[in-house]
């Protein structure tokens, strides 16, 4: 039970966190509104009183320092600079640790602990920290210790408790029938009515209470568990406890006070009345109980929303409006069974199309025009369904705040990063397999593109780097965008790390899109030269694998001085494609039709052989190399076959042409992409699989690693192991 | 030792007994998710010998295996004749290709025998137990070092 | 009959902490998940008690106890606070809004019901 309730817990901060990170975010644009300073202060006031629940000692010590200044922030004690912005940015990143290590066990750097501990208290003045920690006021005489402490006392005391309660104490809702109740949990209990408080019928004035009890509780428990019963009503009663056969039952003022000091010199003074109504001496601003009765609130320097209290039903209504739309929380794993579901029934559909279109009937046209509904209505619930899945980018965008906060604090730069588009919505796999490449690309972006201040401010640049992250969808997909105004790729550098790592050849010529791309080689990384934030260990090569596999791409664009643009492009959904329906050496397999530029059939004349197995196809006087598909997947092992007369002409990423040969082309459809991963392991030359009207599965190809795998497309490169190895 | 305790984890329990490139194996009866006639798969580019290919269980794809050329037996003709075995492993649906399935047959846990030290070490990590049934030997197979993860085919 | 408690806190982790106590104890329990919805539903509910939090989005804890103890129909009502143990202020102040007690965060199953008790007389 409590582990679900945990689990919960750790769901909800996530959320709160992002909340927080987005409040934060928010207040650094300006916008310094007092609901926007709350929502922060009551993300990490959640924390913190989830976090004390389930005795997470170290995350609810970190929020409360955060939280106490984030509460000076809140009643305008402290001003929101940009120094004390950069603080509480980095106090949000560590409390999102804290909750991390919370939930997967593990420890925090405890030095980088320390120092943000002790950058927080510089912001909390002395007193308050004194406030925070020695609870006061109201409640202080017998604060949580006041619980009933099993045992304690072991002898049998009878107590004379006299209770008159105020008339103040009826507002709140307290009834002296209940608190005679709990004190008869205690023990033995008798209630008598002291009549001869109440005064003749004229003196009466209207809503004073004029009631007393006098009450004898004879138990094994402390005087504190008594008082503990009383603790709501304290200040709003008269109460006196004293144990049998004392006859000085007289307020004294000297015992009071003592007594408000702590319970432990009530204890030890045999007699003490707790003069409840006095009020606790405070040292500090703290409200004097006794004015309750002019129900007037004090001044409070700490208050929480004291402008939000008198909300007025209109305005109330207004805020609900405005306020987030409802949602509703699901389990992925029932949407997910949704959406293969809704697969299997545009599946099912395409199979009755095939059926109807095979029956021997004379005229099918009227299930035809209803097949044709279905296949609308099937749809229209697939683009729901997706929907479902679909994902603003806007908290994976707020993530990578704090990548670039942190690069640049590990690299001495100086960076910010804009953010465009954050709303657009993705795929939510897509989202989290998205954010381990986008970290390295901003690491990477900090590291080797933004200059150092100084040099930035030599060539007549803003001191302070601006990286655009941007989203935005692109006719069918989507399109992410990590752009800097650093000092662009070093080309020359890039080249001969290559050389050095024997990646190329030394006499290798190369145009400048393909040295950037040689970034994206694996063992090619020039983090352990230059410095090791954005490596890590890893190359690009990571960032172009994981984008892969995601069915995009990653496109780079450099200008020397001027900055880098990594474009990284991935189809809308996981779900489904649209492609193009081939026959290749009897196989039934999908070209997705993102990727073909145009169809065409080919004869004799457009073949033109070159070098012993090279072949090239002419278009329209330009000659493009072929591939054939079905040697490629090692579905044809004779090559000297002239092959197969249909081409499908592709487009590599690096702007290369090439010519997919396939028997045939039978139809272009939507295919529900099912995944190979857990199926087979990484299958050359294809990227995933579908299920096709007749129930068969067909692969789906992935015309890049084709384009490399045959051999046809690498003789025009001089040096065929890097041509491979760029493309791939 | 070892496969003898093992074995006791083998409960007195149902198997499925069947004949691979005439050799008779079983699997526990629990293992097995059901039994299909064989149609023809889709082929993996690059797929070893051992993996036909891929299947369309009710939407999900399943990789079928050979289960004679895994173990090192010749290639079956896959026939009309033949079944798929699909059975679970490490919690994924995967086919495995016999050439018919024989009977039901209980066994009881002490029956089990270990197997006879062989030279092949495919032999041995494949084959959990031998039992003596109707005077033939049926193998047990050790499914999880059968089938020991998704990732092996077509690497 | 079971002695109803609303539950009014943004936290969905307090309010399952309290859904579990107070289900477990035998309360029948309702939550709202800020000031707004509890006051919204306080009437069809008609609760014997009720928990707030304070700081809430749409409605505080300060706007629950101003609404319920303005009406006169439920000035009565016994409503517990939810606040933390530093926040001696808080309680003055809630108590000044018409809070019946409070419950200190984080709190556990004894000295909430303990609480209830003392203002339903319910042990549930």
């Amino acid at each position: 039970m409590t582990g679900s309730i945990m689990d919960t817990f750790f769901e909800e901060c996530e959320e709160l966190l992002e909340a927080m990170d987005a409040g934060l975010a928010a207040i650094e644009e300006g916008d310094q509104d007092a609901e926007t300073v709350n929502a922060v202060f009551r993300a990490v006031h959640s924390i913190k009183g989830g976090a004390g629940a389930f005795g997470l000692d170290e995350l609810v010590a970190f929020a409360h320092n955060f939280e106490t200044v984030f509460d000076d922030v809140r009643s305008n004690k402290l001003e929101l600079d940009e120094k004390l912005i950069q603080l509480l940015f980095r106090a949000s990143d560590h409390l999102s640790d804290l909750v991390t290590c919370a939930r997967d066990g593990g420890q925090v750097d405890s030095a980088h602990h320390d120092v943000l501990i002790k950058a927080l208290a510089e912001y909390i003045d002395e007193d308050e920290e004194e406030l925070v920690f020695e609870p006061m006021g109201v409640g202080a005489a017998f604060e949580p210790a006041a619980l009933p402490l099993l045992d304690a006392v072991e002898e049998e005391v009878t107590y004379d408790i006299r209770f008159h309660p105020l008339k103040e104490m009826y507002a709140t809702g307290n009834e002296p029938y209940f608190l005679f109740q709990a004190l008869s949990d205690l023990g033995e209990l008798s209630v008598s009515l002291d009549e001869n408080e109440l005064p003749g019928f004229d003196a009466m004035e209207d809503g004073e209470n004029y009631l007393s009890w006098e009450l004898s509780l004879t138990t094994t428990k402390p005087r504190s568990s008594i008082e503990a019963v009383f603790e709501f009503v304290e200040g709003l009663c008269e109460l006196s406890i004293t144990t049998d056969g004392d006859a000085e039952a007289e307020v004294d003022a000297l015992a009071a006070l003592n007594a408000a000091f702590g319970v432990g010199s009530a204890e030890e003074e045999n007699v003490v009345d707790v003069p409840l109504e006095q009020p606790a001496p405070e040292p500090v601003e703290a409200p004097a109980l006794a004015e309750v009765e002019t129900v007037e609130v004090p001044e409070v320097k700490s208050d929480p929303a004291s402008e939000n209290t008198p909300v007025a039903k209109k305005d109330a209504a207004k805020a609900k409006s405005a306020g987030p739309k409802p949602t509703l929380r699901v389990e992925l794993d029932r949407v997910d069974k949704l959406i293969n579901a809704v697969g299997e029934l545009i599946i099912n559909h395409s199979m009755l199309a095939q059926q109807i279109a095979n029956l021997d009937a004379s005229d099918t046209r009227d299930v035809e025009t209803e097949l044709e509904g279905f296949k609308t209505l099937a749809r229209d619930i697939q683009e729901g369904v997706m929907a479902i899945r679909a994902q603003p980018v806007k908290p994976l965008f707020q993530r990578m705040a704090r990548i670039v906060r942190e690069a640049s604090a590990a690299t001495g730069k100086s960076a910010k990063l804009v953010t465009v588009g954050e709303a657009t919505e993705v795929d939510k796999t897509v989202i989290e397999r998205l954010a381990d490449p986008l970290t390295h690309i901003l690491r990477n972006a900090v590291d080797h593109g933004i200059e150092t201040p100084e040099d930035r401010a030599a060539t007549g640049k803003e001191k302070a780097g601006e990286i655009r992250l941007t989203a935005a969808h692109r006719s069918g997909s989507v399109c992410i965008e990590v752009k800097d105004d650093g000092a662009g790729l070093n080309r020359k550098k890039i080249r001969q790390i290559a050389i050095d790592k024997g990646l190329i050849p030394e006499n290798a010529e190369l145009n400048d899109n393909e040295i950037d791309n040689l970034l994206f080689l694996p063992g090619f990384s020039t983090a352990s030269e230059i410095s090791n934030l954005s490596g890590r260990g890893v190359g690009m090569d990571v960032v172009k694998n994981a984008v892969t596999k995601l069915g995009g791409r990653v496109n780079i664009a450099s200008t020397p001085g001027r900055g880098s643009t990594f474009s990284i492009i991935l189809p809308l959904t996981l779900a489904v494609m649209d492609g193009m329906v081939v026959s290749v050496a009897g196989h039934t397999m999908v070209v997705p039709i993102t990727a073909i530029v145009e169809t065409m059939r080919g004869n004799d004349d457009m073949i033109n052989n070159l070098g012993a197995d090279g072949t090239l196809l002419s278009i329209r006087g330009s000659f493009v190399p072929i591939c054939d598909v079905a040697s490629s997947l090692g579905l044809r092992r004779d090559t000297t076959n002239e092959p197969a007369g249909v081409y499908l002409l592709v487009e590599t990423e690096n702007g290369d042409r090439c010519a997919l040969a396939v028997d045939d082309i039978h139809d272009q459809r939507q295919v529900v992409i099912k995944s190979l991963d857990g199926v087979c392991g990484n299958v050359p030359g294809v990227s995933a699989a579908t299920i096709l009207g007749d129930g068969k599965i067909a692969m789906i190809l992935d015309p890049e690693s084709i384009v490399t795998a045959s051999s046809s497309a690498a003789v025009f490169d001089t040096d065929r192991r890097m041509s491979n190895a760029i493309a791939s | 030792m070892q496969l003898q305790a093992e074995a006791k984890h083998v409960d007195h329990s149902e198997f499925v007994s069947f004949t691979v490139a005439g050799q008779a194996f079983c699997l526990k009866i629990t293992q097995i998710r059901e039994i299909r006639r064989w149609q023809p798969v889709t082929v993996l580019p690059h797929a070893p010998a051992d993996v036909l290919g891929v299947m369309n269980l009710r939407g999900a794809v399943i990789p079928i295996y050979d289960l004679s050329a895994r173990f090192g037996l010749e290639q079956t003709d896959a026939s009309e004749r033949n079944v798929v075995i699909v059975v679970s492993v490490h919690d994924k649906p995967v086919g495995l290709l016999a050439e018919s399935v024989s009977e039901i047959i209980s066994i009881d846990p002490d029956d089990i025998q270990e197997t006879p030290q062989v030279d092949s070490r495919n032999t041995m990590d494949f084959i959990q137990g031998i039992i003596s049934q109707n005077d033939e030997m049926v193998r047990i197979i050790n499914l999880d070092a059968v089938i020991s993860s998704p990732e092996q085919v077509a690497q | 009959m079971k002695t109803k408690v609303l539950a009014i806190d943004d936290s969905r982790t307090i309010r399952n902490l309290l859904a579990a106590c107070l289900e477990e104890a035998g309360f029948e329990y309702f939550s709202a998940v800020d000031g707004r919805e509890g006051v919204d539903k306080y009437s069809d509910i008609d609760p014997d008690v009720v928990i707030t939090d304070i700081n809430m989005p749409n409605l505080d804890g300060f706007g629950v106890l101003e609404e319920l103890r303005g009406d006169g129909i439920n000035s009565k009502v016994p409503i517990l606070v939810l606040t933390t143990e530093s926040a001696a202020d808080m309680k003055a102040r809630a108590r000044a809004a018409g809070a019946t007690g409070w419950i200190t965060k984080p709190f556990d199953d004894e000295s909430l019901i303990f609480a209830l008790k003392r203002v339903t007389g319910a042990a549930a």
